[in-house]
């Protein structure tokens, strides 16, 4: 085992972990705004991580550079997202939830 | 292996999220929760094709797949904070 594959499998590995964690953090945690902190951080850190960990296990070819493409789209895109749920969210709903207000279901 | 696990954590936050986008009380909530899943989707897709053997016709789909997955999620919200296409301006959905 080669020291690419290595650092690929931890990247991969550490990849997993935080995209588990934005979504237990989107399962669990009560409000739109919450869930945004939770699951906006979480996803670009996490996806970034797993493209990475695949396009050096790829190796210096065309589809490296494919992966880098979303990797880049994604970069882009995903914090948009959020900020536009973000934006809709406090445009909409006058008061965000306070401790004491109960869970979502 | 790596792969495996990799796919296996992907297959429950796909879960997770749906379980969200099914039960959450409001409209965002569900955006936010389908923003997600199709981000994991994509990553479960391109993972997908290199358990398979042959990444290079996943990453194709997989670049679709991001861009529509924006561009879709950007229409919602549009939609959902012009009041619908029809319908109350600043009543919250």
């Amino acid at each position: 085992m080669s020291i690419l594959e290595v650092v690929s499998g931890v990247l991969m590995l550490a990849g997993a972990l935080f995209v588990l964690t934005g979504s237990v953090g989107l399962l669990r945690l009560p409000d739109a705004l919450t869930q945004v902190h939770a699951v906006g951080i979480t996803d670009t850190l996490g996806v970034g991580l797993i493209i990475l960990g695949l396009a050096i296990r790829a190796g210096p070819t065309l589809l490296a550079l494919k992966l880098l493409l979303i990797l880049a789209i994604l970069v882009l895109t995903t914090p948009t997202t959020s900020h536009a749920i973000a934006r809709a969210v406090s445009r909409y709903r006058s008061r965000p939830w306070k401790d004491g207000q109960g869970r979502a279901p | 292996m790596i792969l495996g696990i990799v796919a296996g954590a992907l297959l429950a936050g796909m879960g997770m999220a749906l379980i969200r986008a099914l039960r959450g009380p409001g409209a965002f909530e569900r955006v936010l929760a389908a923003s997600s899943f199709n981000i994991k989707t994509l990553l479960f897709i391109t993972v997908i094709g290199f358990v398979a053997g042959s990444p290079v016709d996943y990453v194709d789909i997989s670049i679709m797949y991001a861009v529509i997955s924006f561009i879709s999620m950007v229409a919602v919200l549009r939609c959902i904070e012009h009041g619908g296409f029809t319908g109350d301006r600043d009543k919250e959905p």
